[in-house]
């Protein structure tokens, strides 16, 4: 008896992944997936910083797929490589930074890698013709199977019938009539498969696994680049901007605020690489500063800091500085009225 | 057999879970990890992730906001 073929299922934790590697692991072939985290993904729990979040399920969705498959997953890091497809994708952004098309060929590429360097056959994923605006479309399935290298050892099992034979089909390892060919952004055909195969619960499919698809958060990481002059990040960077209220008072320095005890107890993390300030009067934020001060920024500092504390309306709040090169100040200042925050300091 | 430690505190999940799986491709079978996490979401994932690839799990504790679990290595 020959060894059953090999498929490497890329697996973002979403129901479209999941059913993919179901339909090839019940044609008798051998699936392990695999998930790239990128730095933007979200997870359960990086919501779960905040107090009011700790409700949410925290379950890495990737993880929680594999396990209802009954399949190894490979979680593989790819930070590093990932920053130069955000800060220049070949063929752009979609509605905000997110280079969705671009995103894809690399992850397959990488893929293309990995069953190179294991030994398997084939890769498949969850694509669907139709389903997102940037990447997923009749004209750039065949982008992503040449760019990534991949070329007909990609698979996509739930629209293989909509597309050209692929390797894996042509040689007989999969049955390309116990595939399907869905389309469009309707979620029914795989809701009804989800039931077929008896999945009850999975997580809430398509557009919500990745920060970079959020206008905010955009809007903060193309903020971050044009004050530091340069489209670069480190994972801090990117971390710290899904965290807390983010103010530009002044157009060289950030203040990044904590919004409740969670946020706070994060951002704490991050107290010696910066100059943070917190109300020892009243109980309030920590709050960060990124950026060069000088003192009078610091006095608006600490007015913003009293005005975010619970002495939002009191005549003087004591705010406790300490600078990053060590030195501690402290002020007693009058929180900033309301209306003077102008709403373009908030990224 | 042998006893190693991996510190992943401060870091957010999956990160926990991807050096523990880096940390497990350097060991034997049989040898001993104990992982350190600040995360929270470390007590869901580090054990997912090990069911998952067929390592054991001997411990978890929680002391002083710390996450530490014991995990043995086994055949994957």
């Amino acid at each position: 008896m020959t060894d059953p073929r090999k498929a490497a299922a890329l697996i973002s934790g979403g129901l479209d992944s999941l059913l993919a590697a179901k339909v090839i692991l019940d044609q008798g072939i051998h699936v392990e997936g695999i998930n790239f985290y990128t730095g933007f993904c979200v997870e359960g729990h990086t919501h779960a910083i905040r107090q009011k979040d700790r409700a949410r399920p925290k379950r890495n969705n990737a993880l929680w797929v594999a396990e209802q498959l009954g399949i190894k997953l490979h979680i593989i890091d790819i930070i590093e490589e990932y920053k130069d497809i955000v800060a220049s994708p070949k063929h752009g952004y979609g509605a905000n930074l997110n280079p969705c098309l671009d995103c894809k060929i690399f992850m397959v590429q990488k893929a293309r890698e990995w069953i190179d360097g294991h030994g398997f056959d084939f890769i498949i994923t969850g694509e669907v013709i139709g389903q997102r605006p940037k990447s997923q479309r009749k004209d750039t399935m065949p982008v992503i199977a040449s760019e990534s290298g991949a070329d007909d050892l990609l698979l996509r099992p739930l629209c293989a019938r909509n597309l050209p034979q692929t390797r894996p089909e042509r040689e007989g390892w999969v049955d390309r009539q116990r595939l399907f060919a869905f389309e469009g952004r309707s979620r029914k055909p795989q809701m009804a498969l989800a039931e077929q195969f008896g999945f009850k619960d999975y997580a809430q499919p398509a557009g919500g696994c990745c920060f970079l698809t959020d206008v905010q958060y955009s809007h903060k990481l193309a903020d971050l680049w044009r004050t530091r002059g340069t489209r670069r990040y480190e994972l801090d960077d990117i971390m710290l901007l899904k965290v807390g209220r983010h103010l530009r008072p002044r157009p060289h320095f950030k203040m990044i605020i904590g919004r409740e005890d969670g946020e706070n107890r994060f951002l704490e993390g991050y107290r010696k690489q910066f100059t943070h300030l917190f109300t020892t009067s009243h109980n309030g934020p920590l709050v960060l500063i990124d950026g060069e001060v000088v003192d009078d920024d610091l006095e608006l500092a600490a007015q913003i800091t009293a005005r975010f504390s619970q002495g939002r309306e009191a005549d003087c709040v004591d705010v406790e500085i300490h600078t990053a090169d060590g030195a501690t100040v402290s002020k007693q200042v009058k929180p900033i009225a309301g209306d003077q925050i102008p709403r373009n300091w908030y990224l | 057999m042998s006893e190693a430690q991996l510190d992943a505190r401060r870091m957010l999940c999956p990160m926990p879970v991807i050096r523990t799986q880096e940390k497990v491709g350097q060991l034997n079978v049989g040898d001993i990890l104990t992982v350190h996490c600040t995360d929270p979401g470390a007590i869901y994932d580090i054990p997912a992730w090990c069911r998952v690839n067929g390592h054991e799990v001997l411990d978890i504790a929680q002391q002083d906001g710390e996450v530490i679990i014991r995990i043995k290595v086994c055949e994957a």
